[in-house]
């Protein structure tokens, strides 16, 4: 590793280590309902809304009110981008790129697949943006989904901390004024500087035709453009990830130079990291959310240094196959596994998007997934099978941890012959189930589907590209990536099939609302306890044993369900690979 | 029930218009104001005329040209209206056999079997449209170049250590040169 790859990585994790507490602590603040220097700006559109939305926005929720407003936001949500797509041709700008340009018909089947996906922020592409969507509807459906569908992200987060921190009485807050706060607070302020650095490094921001333009050579070309930056920024902020164009944060015009891909996967995970803080704050515990943080942050980075190693190893197939020429190396030379790569983010920077992007349940990728090295893509694999605990989704990310921790409490606190308490919160039989639902999920949904696609003559048939255990990693990675809401792909599994269009959109659906409802009902249960004073019989969860410990308890969790899933796809490429 | 209805509509309608009507609008107006070239595309006018766009990779493949990494994008290569990658496994035979196919034109078309190969050079890029390429794979071709436009090869060596873009801060990203630039360069030459 050479030092420019160590300091591109250090500065990362020292900025966001830098953001946590001043985002956390005003985090806590917005949804605390105190007082923020924003507030002469937003306080009266804030007002407004909410009278309108009515009597639904004053009045606080327990547990099952505020999961049934958050699923009837976000169904209402998908509901409303379907009727968009289906009626693209008969809205404003569809004309001006016409049917020759948008030439992917919008079938139900991927209409009802990308509806479900922008609505539970997995955004999940069975389509290449620039020759299927009109610009009214990636702005007016899909960008504005990216906004709403975060912030109800972001408020079953802090409804979840709420759970946790309250003492008594099981309200949660209310979903309405969450939602409502959360972009006007933390999403729109967000993305306003957010999209301009964008567009200053290069992102267009447009509504012109795609241009026609004549080449050095001669040729005729057709530049796509359009109103990107307005979409780029959120995607990334809000833990979406569905691009603006087929190759999505590989494309010049999404990403145009290193620093931009520097910003936008600060982007992604500058709210799940400060989250941690946030729930340190509103729990008064702060040294039990550093904690959380630091384990992440060992999580992420033992992802960079894995993916960094597998893909500056390069390629043993492609030096075979040129021999007796080798390729170059040393100053001014690219080598590693530079297939489906970009130069100007070279083998760090998309270091980085990999393991940013599959944490981070954003599918923006500045790389194809497909070709990155069976290991390099086993991390982004491995990373989203580990429930995207680091930093994870925005708002759901935290949850997931906080599951996890409650695991490792209850096992730790057993074994020593203590009962179980997390921050004053007794962990007893009824939310211990809970927990343990929300923990077999994955493996409940994810497997199954697999071995569907795999025994049916539909699921094969997608395997255009590749085939043999890449085949099966392909396909496998299209459901975990559905089910944890990240939406990248290896994309040379073609997916716009109703069959894969109708069971990827199972699994996001369960992704998003069947595992919110036990993480939910846990939060209704705590907050209804009275919270107990944390003393000395308590098992301690703020020291290095418990950090340890913890990530025991991820990697176990996700092992025991996946370990033979890992072993058969990327594991046996790389061997077939390497020897 | 119905006031549950009710706020499911309004704030759909609501939080929609403002995150997909009026945020994108007063971006555009910011955009447009203060980053006007690269708002429309980082557009490159050469006589009048739209000559392509210098974030977008265009096809090369005539001698006189430096040329750019290969592109998987359909019907015809640096189709900028249809990104795309192969998307092939780094296991899957057809990347090799591709690859090796790639090695031996660049060989041939630069008569110089001794030189090591820039990997860049016969590998395609995730986007099918990457402008750039390694430093050492424009090293590679100044001599062919030079020889295709009847100048002395130190001019065209010069030329393109001229466009050596340096990583951000010293450190973020690589060091590379943008093709299409190069090629305006030539051709102002």
């Amino acid at each position: 590793m050479s030092w420019t790859s160590v300091a591109e990585y250090l500065l990362f994790v020292a900025v966001l280590t830098a953001m946590v507490r001043p985002l956390g602590s005003y985090l806590a603040k917005v949804f605390a309902y105190e007082a923020t220097f924003l507030d002469r700006a937003v306080v009266p559109v804030e007002r407004v809304i909410v009278r309108l939305v009515g009597p639904a926005a004053e009045r606080p929720m327990k547990w099952r009110e505020y999961f049934f407003a958050f699923v009837s936001f976000g169904i209402a949500g998908a509901a409303f981008v379907f009727f968009i797509l289906k009626l693209q041709e008969v809205l404003p700008f569809y004309g001006l790129l016409g049917k020759d340009v948008l030439s992917t018909p919008m079938t139900d089947d991927l209409a009802l697949n990308t509806a479900i996906s922008f609505a539970t922020t997995t955004t999940w592409q069975a389509y290449g943006g620039e020759t299927t969507m009109s610009y009214f509807s990636q702005i007016v459906a899909l960008a504005s989904q990216n906004f709403l569908a975060g912030a109800a992200g972001l408020a079953i987060g802090i409804a979840f901390i709420r759970g946790i921190s309250i003492d008594g009485g099981g309200v949660l807050g209310n979903f309405w004024r969450d939602v409502i706060r959360a972009l006007l607070w933390v999403l729109l302020p967000l993305s306003i500087p957010g999209a301009l650095i964008l567009v200053w490094q290069g992102v267009p921001m447009n509504l012109h035709a795609y241009t026609a333009a004549t080449t050095l050579q001669g040729a005729p070309e057709l530049i796509a453009q359009g109103p990107v930056a307005a979409l780029e920024f959120i995607k990334n902020l809000g833990t979406n990830g569905g691009g603006f164009f087929n190759v999505n944060g590989a494309h010049p015009f999404e990403n145009p130079t290193a620093l931009s891909n520097f910003v936008e996967m600060l982007a992604i995970v500058m709210l799940p990291a400060a989250l941690c803080y946030t729930f340190g704050t509103m729990t008064r515990q702060p040294s039990h959310g550093w904690l959380l943080y630091w384990v992440m942050t060992l999580l992420f980075t033992l992802g960079l240094a894995g993916v960094h190693w597998a893909e500056a190893a390069g390629n043993p197939a492609l030096v075979r196959a040129v021999a007796p020429h080798t390729f170059a190396a040393g100053e001014g030379a690219w080598t590693g596994n530079t297939e489906g790569k970009e130069v100007r983010f070279g083998t760090i920077g998309t270091t980085l998007a990999v393991v940013a992007t599959s944490n981070g349940a954003t599918g923006s990728t500045a790389a194809m997934p497909d070709s990155l090295s069976p290991l390099g893509g086993g991390v982004a694999f491995f990373n989203m099978l580990l429930g995207e605990v680091t930093y994870g989704g925005l708002g759901t990310g935290l949850i997931s941890m906080i599951l996890a921790a409650l695991l490792a409490v209850f096992i730790g606190a057993l074994m020593i012959g203590r009962g179980p308490t997390y921050l004053g919160n007794q962990i007893g039989v009824g939310e211990m189930k809970f927990i343990t639902i929300y923990m077999l999920i994955a493996g409940f949904v994810i497997l199954p589907l697999t071995a569907l696609a795999v025994m049916s003559a539909a699921g094969p048939a997608g395997l255009t590209t590749n085939g043999g255990p890449h085949g099966l990693t392909s396909i496998a990675f299209a459901y975990t990536s559905s089910f944890a809401n990240n939406g990248q792909s290896f994309a040379g599994l073609s997916t716009n099939s109703a069959f894969y269009n109708y069971t990827t959109a199972v699994a996001m659906l369960a992704g998003r609302f069947l595992l919110t409802l036990p993480a939910l009902a846990l939060a209704g249960r705590f907050a209804e306890q009275r919270r107990r004073a944390i003393t000395s019989g308590s098992l301690p969860t703020d020291g290095g044993l418990f950090a340890v410990f913890l990530i025991a308890m991820i990697l176990l969790v996700a092992g025991l369900n996946f370990l033979p899933l890992l072993c058969l796809g990327p594991v046996t490429e790389h061997l077939m690979l390497w020897f | 029930m119905s006031s549950s209805v009710r706020a499911v509509i309004v704030s759909l309608v609501l939080l929609t218009g403002l995150a997909g009507i009026v945020y994108p609008l007063l971006i555009l107006g910011l955009a447009q104001a203060f980053f006007p070239a690269q708002a429309d595309g980082s557009l490159v006018r050469r006589d009048g005329r739209i000559r392509g766009s210098m974030l977008i990779g265009q096809q090369f493949d005539s001698p006189r040209y430096f040329w750019g990494r290969p592109s998987a994008t359909t019907p015809t290569a640096y189709n900028a209206a249809a990104s795309s990658g192969t998307n092939l496994a780094p296991s899957n035979p057809q990347l090799a056999k591709d690859v090796a196919a790639r090695c031996a034109a660049l060989v041939k078309a630069h008569g110089n079997s001794a030189a090591p190969i820039p990997l860049d050079l016969v590998t395609a890029s995730g986007s099918g449209l990457d402008p750039h390429v390694s430093v050492a794979a424009m090293l590679y071709q100044v001599d062919r170049v030079a020889a295709a436009r009847g100048i002395d090869p130190s001019a065209v060596r010069a030329l393109v250590e001229q466009h050596i873009e340096s990583p951000a801060l010293g450190f973020l990203g690589e060091h590379r040169v943008n093709v299409l630039a190069v090629n305006l360069a030539l051709d102002a030459h």
